[in-house]
């Protein structure tokens, strides 16, 4: 039993197409230990899916190495692949199959016996709520439907290593939360290594024992949500004023914390907010000034992401 | 390998089995020809030439378009999720492959079966014949296979590759005419075409003649294109990235 689950060095991948060199992941140096539960988070094109796919052996890396579940991706393929379960960024159920038996041949690919692979296939189907459309043919199945099918299929044999690639993507906020549900419980009970991607920043928050930013193939960040809030990214102070003119009087007692100013409202960014904000409401008062609504936000991933790289994935998503 | 060449064989057999009027319907092309080709043919030569030949080309059009499953696979996402499996790549080609003696097969019995009320009369060598039918679809399959990976992302060259080959190979193997009467060319053509070995085989198979050299060389070509089919698509699903 190995410790560390994934490491890379300087793992590399440029892709080629039509004289044009896309480098999708840059010189990553990443390690993963057993039992972590890491979010790789990043723009569309930031390279988590080319990541996961050369650490599932998928692709092959351009230079550098990667050991996963302590055997190296290039080399020891078969090894890698015995130990591991991906849920990719497409639907892995073939169309003209039946879920159910998609599910079951699953179970036999990864060596469990008929009678196994029956009984998890059943207890998947119960719990990703599956059983109305498990024995219909795929393609006649919804586009959440056939998602949580994929999760099914990437759970039925409890791997001890689990990649997702963006798993929620597609499903209603019901079902998000019970994929997030299932991901915890594997997490806790089996003690599954985890990494999955995604561009919902509150689910990377809540689910991560550790996020990983990534912008163009490289690696800017890599630590716990609270540090990467704590270091990146203060709390968020929102103070909206009735007229121009109490605002304008209100910036002279910010106590020397820059404020940023939209429309009526003041912005400022600093840490301990609460604390500030009782300081900044007992100065307002004896100037005279009236703030007519204060909002504190703790500050979120967004944020984050804003602070490294002076773009917002919110509007990235959107676009 | 025995153990995951099965999962892959029966995970393709599946949609058939739950649906077997699906294989039916894929068969309407020799049906076609059969309809509106054979009332052109010479009184005496009739079905007893015909029949062969047409059992041969459900297979060259059943098994030859099957790659356009995987390459359907290989969009949505199906055929990564199984290059991530521990299933060993060559079962994944091979498996695949074996799958195709099914519908093969079936089409074979069903045209023999519409035929005999009409005269057709195949003798008991017919057996062998389907047999060499059996191994050549293999091979045609997994040469399909290879075309589909081959042509990942452009899926277009699967489609154009495989409607480009399949009308000459149709027509070369005197499937639909004979080829003896022709040019020189032609006939040289002809002899290239593994297909002509087999079905000159299957007409001498279903007419009771079993122990002849052209039924030798129609086993041959249904080997030799098996063996180059498994090999290429074996090597094509070894190296196959997502
Ligand atoms: N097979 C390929 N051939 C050429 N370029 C590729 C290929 N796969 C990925 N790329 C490029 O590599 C870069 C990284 O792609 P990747 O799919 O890893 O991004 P991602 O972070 O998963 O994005 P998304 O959030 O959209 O899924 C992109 O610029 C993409 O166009
Ligand atoms: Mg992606």
């Amino acid at each position: 039993m190995t410790d560390t689950m994934i490491r890379t060095s300087a793992l590399t991948k440029r892709f080629t197409v039509k004289k044009e060199t896309v480098e999708a992941v840059r010189g990553l140096d990443l390690r993963v230990m057993r039992g972590e539960m890491v979010a790789l988070l990043g723009p569309n094109g930031a390279g988590k899916s080319t990541t996961l796919r050369m650490l599932t052996t998928l692709l092959p890396p351009t230079s550098g190495e990667a050991e996963v579940a302590g055997f190296d991706v290039v080399t020891r393929q078969r090894e890698v692949r015995a130990r591991i379960g991906y849920i990719g960024q497409g639907n892995g159920a073939g169309h003209s199959q039946r879920g159910r038996d998609e599910l079951i041949s699953q179970g036999r690919a990864y060596g469990l016996s008929v009678a196994d692979a029956r009984r998890r296939a059943q207890e998947l189907i119960d719990s990703l709520d599956l059983g109305a459309v498990a024995d219909r043919v795929v393609s006649s199945l919804s586009g959440g439907q056939r998602r949580r099918l994929d999760i099914a299929m990437g759970l039925i044999h409890a791997p001890e290593l689990l990649f997702l690639d963006e798993p929620s993507t597609g499903l209603d906020p019901q079902n998000r939360a019970n994929l997030q549900e299932h991901v915890v419980r594997m997490h806790a009970e089996h003690g599954t290594t985890i990494v999955l991607t995604t561009h919902y920043l509150d689910e990377a928050d809540a689910l991560a024992d550790r996020v990983i930013v990534i912008d163009h193939g490289k690696l800017i960040a890599d630590d716990t949500p609270e540090r990467l809030k704590a270091d990146h990214a203060g709390d968020r102070i929102t103070l909206t004023f009735d007229s121009e003119d109490e605002l304008r009087r209100a910036e002279g007692h910010t106590l020397g914390i820059t404020a940023a100013r939209t429309g009526l409202t003041l912005t400022l960014r600093a840490d301990g907010g609460r604390h500030l904000v009782q300081k900044l409401m007992r100065g307002f008062d004896e100037a005279g000034v009236h703030v007519s609504a204060v909002e504190v936000a703790r500050p979120t991933l967004d944020d984050v992401f804003l602070a490294l790289t002076g773009r917002s994935l919110r509007e990235e998503n959107q676009a | 390998m025995i153990h995951d060449t099965t999962i892959v064989f029966s995970r393709e057999l599946r949609p058939v089995l739950r649906d077997p009027f699906s294989v039916i319907f894929t068969m309407v092309q020799p049906l076609f020809f059969l309809v509106l080709f054979s009332p052109l043919l010479p009184e005496e030569t009739g079905l007893q030439w015909f029949v062969p030949g047409m059992i041969v080309m459900s297979c060259l059009f059943g098994a030859g378009s099957t790659g356009g499953n995987l390459l359907f696979e290989m969009q949505t996402g199906s055929h990564e999720r199984m290059l991530v499996s521990p299933l060993r790549r060559s079962a994944l080609i091979v498996g695949r492959a074996l799958k195709e003696i099914v519908p093969t097969m079936v089409h074979s019995v069903l045209i023999i079966a519409i035929t005999i009320p009409f005269g057709f009369r195949p003798h008991a060598g017919a057996v062998f014949g389907l047999l060499l039918l059996a191994i050549m679809c293999v091979g045609l399959g997994a040469l399909s296979y290879s075309l589909a990976l081959a042509s990942k992302n452009k899926e277009w060259i699967f489609w154009a590759v495989q409607q480009t080959i399949s009308f000459p190979l149709l027509l070369l193997a005197g499937m639909l005419l004979p080829i003896e009467g022709g040019p020189a060319w032609l006939q040289f053509l002809s002899k290239l075409n593994p297909l002509s070995y087999l079905v000159n085989a299957e007409r001498e198979l279903f007419n009771g003649e079993v122990f002849t050299a052209n039924v030798g060389l129609g086993l041959l070509a249904a080997v030799g294109v098996a063996a180059l089919g498994l090999w290429v698509g074996t090597r094509q699903m070894r190296h196959a990235v997502a």
